[in-house]
């Protein structure tokens, strides 16, 4: 399963790359509770949004990365500037706009410093002591890791649908593409399943 | 590798099949895929339509609320563990703060509520009914979870909120018609992943 060039993980050999995923998580989660506090400063939004870029320093990136991480949200979050602006004033404006800039990059440095199967191994530890409502922290990894296999299968069959379409010179509308694409995928979770039923996993 | 995986889990499984398993995690994988289609832009909007939440109401339109909703549950823990599957490659936590992260909490919910009343109309599956149920809850469910969560995080007023959001509407009202017809598909192709309406049933053969 070559789930590491599926990923957005960066191997690497920074103080961040080596913390526990659970330790990260958890800052992360600090993190997201403190903001209902510290969005009542704007400088101290402003000095974390500072500190986020430091951090992706000190994972052995730049500013660059960093940047990378926000660009999908750029709209958004100059709509929302300038809407807190226009209504509340700049300082309004730097704090709800930069929260959001701390959290989101964050986060992603989470995700760009730890693989995804530690990621799993961590949730299933976490898990836990969710065993007392039913769920089996050993079943969600499998659920995990069926699902992380299944992602490469799929896009494997889209492509496959897809130049079938261009062999025939098909239409190229979404309809004519996604029926034969999830009536495969049906047929292939049938198979799927009776794997999962010799490997002992059931009815 | 995939024996060790499976070798985990010895204790029978509880109501949900390994066939179940299967469907689950493929139903995640096909909203990935369509996140990878490229992106359309309308003359009209700045807003690309992907085809991500298409993947969210096909789900639920195809295998039944129960295993539509797990599916979607499925392809956000995907997402959060930092697979790029969101359209235009985003994934990982930071997708969960961010201002857009009502619609993807809706994706689970929209898709078990599609899947529960596409099962309470039954077999076989037809457009009329198709359309009221992918609209209400493809577009109106998931607009407002879009739209509660744009003002949690941007702390932006109502009206600002819905601004923001107008652009994406004209899209996924083109979504829902596409997706009501891709169903329609599947379900042709292949029979018995709903339970037929046994009164209408013993009318038609009659």
């Amino acid at each position: 399963m070559r789930t590491s060039s599926l990923g957005l993980f960066r191997p690497g050999q920074s103080p961040i790359h080596r913390l526990p995923p659970g330790t990260k998580l958890l800052v992360l989660l600090v993190l997201g509770a403190a903001s209902v506090v510290t969005q009542r400063w704007w400088w101290l939004v402003a000095a974390l949004v500072v500190a986020s870029v430091l951090a992706y320093r000190l994972a052995g990136w730049g500013v660059r990365l960093w940047w990378t991480q926000l660009r999908p949200l750029w709209m958004l979050l100059a709509f929302t500037a300038v809407v807190h602006a226009l209504t509340s004033g700049w300082q309004r404006a730097v704090a709800d706009t930069g929260t959001i800039v701390v959290l989101v990059a964050c986060a992603a440095l989470v995700t760009l410093t730890t693989p995804t199967t530690a990621l799993v191994d961590t949730i299933v530890r976490m898990a836990a002591p969710l065993t007392r409502f039913g769920v089996d922290p050993e079943r969600v990894g499998l659920f995990l890791m069926v699902g992380i296999r299944c992602v490469p299968l799929v896009a494997g069959l889209a492509e496959q649908v897809r130049e079938a379409q261009i062999a025939r010179r098909a239409t190229t509308s979404t309809r004519a593409f996604v029926v034969p694409l999830v009536v495969r995928s049906l047929r292939e979770a049938d198979a799927l399943g009776e794997a999962l039923v010799a490997r002992g996993i059931d009815d | 590798m995939f024996n060790m995986i499976l070798r985990v889990t010895e204790n029978p499984v509880r109501r949900t099949t390994a066939r179940d398993i299967a469907i689950i995690a493929v139903f995640a994988a096909i909203t990935a895929a369509l996140g990878l289609l490229p992106a359309i832009y309308l003359p009209v909007s700045p807003v690309p339509i992907t085809a991500q939440t298409f993947g969210v109401i096909l789900a639920g339109a195809v295998v039944g609320g129960r295993r539509a909703g797990a599916s979607q549950l499925l392809f956000l823990a995907l997402v959060a563990l930092g697979l790029p599957l969101l359209a235009g490659g985003r994934g990982g936590i930071g997708v969960f703060v961010s201002p857009t992260v009502g619609f993807l909490i809706a994706f689970p919910t929209v898709a078990g509520l599609i899947g529960w009343a596409t099962e309470r109309v039954g077999a076989p599956y037809r457009l009329l009914p198709g359309l009221v149920v992918n609209t209400a809850f493809g577009i109106g469910v998931m607009y407002l979870f879009g739209w509660v969560g744009m003002m949690a995080t941007t702390h932006l007023a109502p009206w600002a909120a819905i601004v923001a959001l107008a652009p994406f509407l004209i899209g996924d009202a083109l979504k829902v018609v596409i997706a009501t017809l891709t169903a329609k598909g599947v379900h042709a192709s292949y029979p018995g992943l709903l339970r037929s309406r046994t009164a209408r049933a013993v009318a038609g053969a009659a």
